[in-house]
């Protein structure tokens, strides 16, 4: 994709570098509150969102540090206080999906008959509470029907229509699913998934052919939209000038 | 000292005081400061038919591939810079033991529920999940305040024998990490009936003030039964500043089959048998 703007000659955007802005957007407007990661994707993205539109955001060293960008502690959260971050509600997390289905029920736990599974994973980790208390969006660096499901075979993080049955919805807020072709909302029918836009170079019918279950798609799906060029050398220059993003999703 | 109670034992003394089909609460987080020396003594044993309470790494890896284990309760098992523990998959898929699966926050409230001697504590988490189909012994309760809120009530997760693994302890059981997360090691040594501390090194209770700041004594003599002198004991797991993790060694783990794994590092009568296996398996790779 190739595309101009004020600032620098025209430049070729990767699907990666898509990927690192749609995640970023998800930390938009969040104020200071703790952006959590997990992959490498969402972590840059997250960057990203620091280092332009949303400077309040907090971030960890990935350890028991509340880190700013160049690496400087500013305070102190080990996994006790981690876990009142997210039922304090100032946290957003960016999670994965070994499955997820239409209302962002997402399983990490395992695959196949609970009691036996055909393959275990890592268990419901903190998906749960994570999402009856702070927002959840997910990342799915593969798109394809083994994950986009009809129905997850162990509900880990909580979707809207069983928040919505179980009474939980008080402080229950999926804001986005990111993946490799494109960005998902719950703004279809009854908090169902929406197809909110395509990565440039993936067609809806693209995403359409990889999803297991039908997402709601209303009127002309736009574009996610291109980096400014002051973004582009921020990802490239400054946050991965090894460009590890390139290997997580390659087209 | 006088007057004083020394707890200092082996980890062959530590497994002399545990029984088969006790409820065993192991300390740390994934792959990170296990009580492995312990774990290990309890390998060499014939102690099995466990419940094991753990944030779950290499700890469950190694009991579930040995068969110990008859019920688990953990929200995850892992060694971190490898995703998936993958012995702990092997034991799932063959459905070799009982799984509680709880959240992390419930698992944290049930320990804290232990500790302070509560029947439960409430919780939001777990409802809308299929926490609560896996577990359909888990209940709920409602908010007695004007919310009504309905909570889950998580358990206690009381346990007979907790073992952890810190930087170093005075011969009393007072003990202290010196890495940045204190995990949650306080709250297994008072869930438990007994506790066991582990420890890099073993101190004058004077130097413990010395080696860092007050808030890095986390563990206090009157929940510990016994001190066990482990250096590198929580090995191949990380156990920071003292060492990190062995990524080479947990590699090799991952990658080796357990029959083979074990007879090579497991089969011998000591810790110290272990820890010479690990350093000729490095010579070798130079």
């Amino acid at each position: 994709m190739t595309t101009t703007d004020t600032t620098t000659a025209p430049r070729t955007v990767s699907r990666a570098e898509y990927c690192v802005i749609a995640c970023a957007e998800a930390w938009r407007d969040n104020g200071e509150v703790l952006a959590s990661p997990m992959g490498l994707i969402p972590s840059f993205g997250a960057r990203l969102a620091k280092r332009t539109f949303s400077p309040d955001l907090l971030l960890t060293d990935g350890e028991a540090m509340l880190v700013g960008l160049d690496g400087t502690a500013e305070g102190w959260l080990p996994y006790r206080r981690h876990l009142t971050m997210v039922t304090g509600g100032r946290r957003h997390v960016m999670m994965g999906a070994g499955q997820i289905d239409r209302f962002g029920n997402q399983n990490i736990s395992c695959i196949g008959d609970w009691e036996r599974p055909s393959r275990q994973l890592l268990g419901v980790r903190g998906a749960p509470v994570n999402t009856l208390n702070n927002p959840v969006s997910y990342w799915v660096p593969k798109h394809s029907k083994r994950v986009f499901v009809e129905r997850v075979d162990m509900v880990s993080g909580v979707g809207y229509d069983r928040a919505e049955a179980a009474g939980v919805t008080r402080f229950h807020h999926l804001p986005r699913v990111v993946s490799d072709l494109g960005v998902f909302d719950f703004a279809g029918p009854g908090h169902s998934m929406r197809l909110a836009s395509v990565h440039p170079g993936v067609t809806v019918e693209d995403v359409l052919a990889a999803t297991g279950f039908e997402p709601a798609v209303t009127g002309e799906v736009p574009f996610t939209r291109e980096p400014t060029a002051e973004e582009l050398r921020l990802i490239r220059e400054v946050i991965d000038p090894k460009g590890l993003r390139d290997r997580e999703v390659r087209v | 000292m006088s007057g004083r109670t020394d707890k200092v034992m082996t980890p062959e003394e530590v497994v002399g005081q545990l029984r088969s089909g006790m409820t065993l609460g192991i300390g740390g987080w994934g792959s990170r400061r296990k009580p492995m020396a312990l774990v290990r003594a309890l390998l060499r044993s014939e102690i099995t038919d466990l419940t094991v309470i753990s944030y779950g790494g290499p700890d469950v890896g190694l009991l579930a591939a040995a068969g110990r284990i008859r019920r688990l309760v953990a929200p995850f098992a892992t060694l971190d810079s490898i995703p998936l523990e993958p012995h702990f998959r092997a034991a799932r898929e063959r459905a070799a033991f009982t799984l509680t699966e709880l959240d992390e926050a419930m698992f944290m409230w049930g320990l804290h529920a232990a500790a302070n001697r509560l029947p439960f504590l409430p919780v939001r988490a777990g409802l809308g999940s299929d926490v609560m189909r896996v577990n359909p012994e888990l209940r709920t309760v409602t908010s007695p305040y004007d919310d009504g809120e309905e909570l889950v009530a998580v358990p206690a997760l009381r346990m007979d024998a907790a073992l952890v693994h810190l930087n170093r302890a005075d011969r009393l059981g007072n003990a202290q990490y010196l890495g940045p997360d204190p995990y949650f090691d306080d709250l297994f040594c008072e869930a438990a009936d007994a506790a066991y501390v582990s420890c890099e090194q073993l101190v004058e209770t004077a130097e413990l003030a010395k080696s860092g700041p007050p808030q890095s004594l986390l563990v206090s003599r009157h929940s510990v039964t016994g001190v066990v002198e482990t250096p590198n004991g929580a090995h191949f797991t990380s156990c920071v500043p003292d060492h990190d993790r062995d990524e080479a060694f947990q590699k090799l783990y991952a990658a080796t089959p357990w029959d083979e794994f074990s007879a090579r590092f497991l089969s011998g009568s000591s810790e110290h048998d272990y820890q010479l296996a690990v350093r000729t398996w490095h010579e070798e790779q130079q």
